[in-house]
């Protein structure tokens, strides 16, 4: 089956696949109505697309190098869209965006842009130019055209950094969705998905994960989309919500004006006891917040995800697996096309949501009622057990009032379907489907930075003689390792020390987003430059959020600082990117000009035709 | 100029108007949110549009035209890939 004419037979492939899917979840209905047990419901779900996962992942299996870290560069342009996506939707994407729209309103959905914007850039500055180099990691590209040992070193330590921060969340993620869905700890939870994980990227590296990825891909789309048409048409929102939730927002507003938009102070919420992470909403659905501080804020956040999603290396790395450079262009549009398919449904989600326990209109509403007959409710109780909601009386006037209903925001994504009253069916299915976007993003990173270490770091540096079976089990071994670390760390649930996913954006666009577009738009960029401006930019943008994120100020700096221009922990990018620049162009023009082959391997990289700049297989 | 100059220089005008394009949906129209507001879209306050949805779909269309655009570029240079993926 994947010997010959896969490639060719992919539509049929994965066409089957997904009828296979939809038959398999019509199943688990028939098996609702005849009987069985939610719980096991969510098991069979979970364990049902983790075993075909894993199943890909040994099909997939390899000895070439090519094969191994580029996926032998055959992978057609609308599938590595899909596996663009599936690489790029997290398992905090998929539970915790709705979460955040519900909460955020307008001001979060600045990530929505930042998220979706930065593959314009990867699609004008980076994707085709790397993949016209022919490198099979992003340090590859800087090592090779900026030429050394060091600056090749530099970048593997920003991939590092970056891939890392964000690598631990996922298994956090998956540790989370499984240990809920198996009803398991969540320490045996996250070891759990950390095997899951390695089952299917080590035998295969980058081909696995290709294939996997895409069918984890179709898993959690349509565990996204079926949900949000559903529960829309149940509360009234139209068969399409997308085009139809106009009034909706508007009706959101009126509601905000009935209830109020209270805060709550601190004390009077630690008195209640309000547990950690729980939020309640206090600004508006749909309005714009004035001020121009309010807009810069808005603006640097886009900037910030935009400028990051650049330049993490597990997203540039999948272009590197199209035939052609011109494949590569319109594969991040495919890329972006199937992303848009879910970031744009998120909010109509958070919408329908916030409507379905708002509005007393609706039977499901919450709001307005007495607080004893909210409690009764079955969902609440069953999701305050686990400290995900909570209701607080602040005014003791037992009735429940908007400030007064607490909320996890990953509640929005996995209780939503019970609460508009769809069968646990669906249920299961989003946990199948945040299980597929936990996963494929933690395999991408994890292959991202055992790939850079084990070709940028042993075969480059430590040993260029390797012989291909030596660098492949040195390559399945960090794989291995730095699966076990990220685990590890991820079973401390230190997540709120090790800061949120936008880190790893700030990360990565303080380190590598200058010198990879410098290394194509600029011949002049020298060696020197480089290492400089990647050393100062990542010292720079680490060393203002120690400075800016109280949890580290406070010991290191002896204080709160006030964030620089509203430059928070989440947007320290913007102030290691320019550093980088800045650094970069001054070092590069007091250094002598590269070398004529340097300058004409730049040339070489602009064109899409010829020979790529490093060969097949090195 | 060389042919290869040429079609570097045309490529990077595309870039740039492709960039101008991209920060107009990305940056320009959220600098006027709550102008924006008061005018609707299917119902919806504008700027609220533009950011769940408008600009996430005009970014998709920008990359569709933009990678068309270019093939063209390649194509007046004698840069064209053969059809193979």
């Amino acid at each position: 089956m994947f010997k010959g004419d896969f490639i060719q037979n992919l539509p049929k492939i994965y066409g089957t696949y997904t009828g296979g899917f939809l038959v398999f979840i019509i199943l688990m209905a028939l098996a609702e109505q005849a009987g069985v047990s939610a719980k096991n419901i969510g098991v069979m779900f979970v364990a049902f697309t983790v075993l075909i996962y894993a199943l890909i992942g040994y099909l997939s299996r390899t000895i070439q190098v090519d094969a191994y870290y580029v996926a032998g560069r055959q992978v057609p342009t609308v599938f590595n869209g899909m596996a663009t996506a599936a690489d790029w939707m997290s398992g905090a994407s998929f539970v915790a965006l709705a979460g955040g729209v519900y909460f955020g309103g307008y001001t979060y959905m600045a990530f929505l842009v930042g998220w979706t914007g930065g593959y314009v850039l990867v699609a004008t500055l980076m994707a085709p130019y790397l993949r016209k180099f022919g490198c099979y990691t992003v340090p590859d590209f800087i090592g090779t055209r900026y030429g050394g040992n060091l600056v090749r070193a530099c970048a593997v330590f920003v991939l590092f950094i970056a891939s890392f921060t964000y690598v631990t969340a996922q298994i956090n993620a998956t540790g989370t969705i499984a240990s809920r869905a198996l009803g398991i700890p969540f320490e045996a939870g996250v070891w759990v998905g950390l095997i899951s994980i390695l089952i299917c990227s080590m035998l295969g590296g980058m081909r696995a994960v290709t294939w996997t990825q895409v069918a984890q891909y179709i898993v959690l789309i349509i565990a996204y989309l079926i949900p949000v048409f559903w529960i829309s048409s149940n509360v009234g929102g139209g068969i399409f919500p997308h085009l139809m939730l106009g009034d909706e927002v508007a009706r959101l507003g009126e509601l905000e004006q009935q209830f109020g938009l209270v805060k709550n102070s601190a004390a009077d919420m630690k008195a209640a006891g309000v547990p950690g992470g729980l939020k309640y909403i206090s600004g508006t659905h749909s309005g714009v917040p004035e001020g121009g501080m309010a807009v810069w804020k808005y603006l640097s956040l886009a900037i910030c995800m935009m400028v990051g999603t650049a330049s993490l290396p597990h997203i540039l790395m999948r272009y590197f697996t199209t035939p052609t450079v011109r494949a590569a262009r319109k594969s991040v549009a495919w890329s972006l096309f199937f992303i848009f398919l879910l970031y744009s449904s998120a909010p109509m989600l958070a919408t329908l949501s916030k409507l379905a326990l708002m509005d007393p209109n609706l039977p499901t509403g919450i709001i307005g009622k007495s607080i004893s007959e909210v409690q009764s409710i079955e969902w609440v109780q069953r999701w305050s057990e686990v400290k995900q909601v909570f209701i607080a009386d602040f005014n003791g006037d037992g009735v429940l009032q908007l400030n007064e209903w607490f909320m996890r925001g990953d509640v929005v994504v996995l209780a939503t379907p019970e609460v508009a009253g769809l069968p646990f069916v669906i249920s299961g299915l989003v946990f199948a489907g945040g299980m597929a976007a936990a996963m494929s993003t933690a395999d991408g990173l994890v292959l991202a930075i055992s790939n850079a270490l084990s070709h940028d770091i042993y075969y480059k540096i430590i040993n260029p003689k390797a012989e291909t079976s030596k660098r492949l089990l040195v390559a399945r071994v960090l794989l291995v390792l730095i699966g076990a670390a990220g685990a590890y760390i991820a079973s401390f649930r230190l997540t709120s020390i090790l800061g949120s996913v936008a880190w790893a954006f700030d990360f990565a666009m303080s380190g590598l987003f200058f010198p990879l577009v410098l290394g194509v738009w600029w011949k002049r960029a020298t060696r020197e430059g480089a290492i400089a401006g990647i050393i100062a930019g990542i010292v720079s943008g680490t060393v203002y959020l120690t400075w800016v994120f109280p949890k580290f100020s406070v010991p290191i700096w002896g204080g709160v600082n006030t964030p620089f221009l509203g430059i928070d922990h989440l947007r320290f990018g913007l102030i290691g990117a320019p550093i980088c620049l800045v650094v970069m162009v001054v070092v590069s023009l007091m250094t002598k000009e590269p070398s004529p082959a340097t300058q004409k391997l730049v040339d070489d990289t602009r064109i899409p035709t010829g020979k790529a700049i490093l060969g097949k297989q090195h | 100029m060389s042919n290869k100059d040429a079609y570097w220089n045309k490529t990077k005008n595309h870039m740039i108007v492709t960039l101008v394009l991209w920060a107009f949906f990305s940056l320009v129209i959220f600098m006027f949110g709550s102008e924006l507001n008061t005018m609707s879209f299917l119902g919806y306050p504008l700027a609220y549009y533009m950011t769940a949805q408008g600009s996430l779909l005009a970014f998709v269309i920008i990359l569709f035209w933009t990678a068309n655009k270019q093939e063209k570029i390649d194509e007046e240079h004698g840069f064209s890939e053969r059809e193979d993926d």
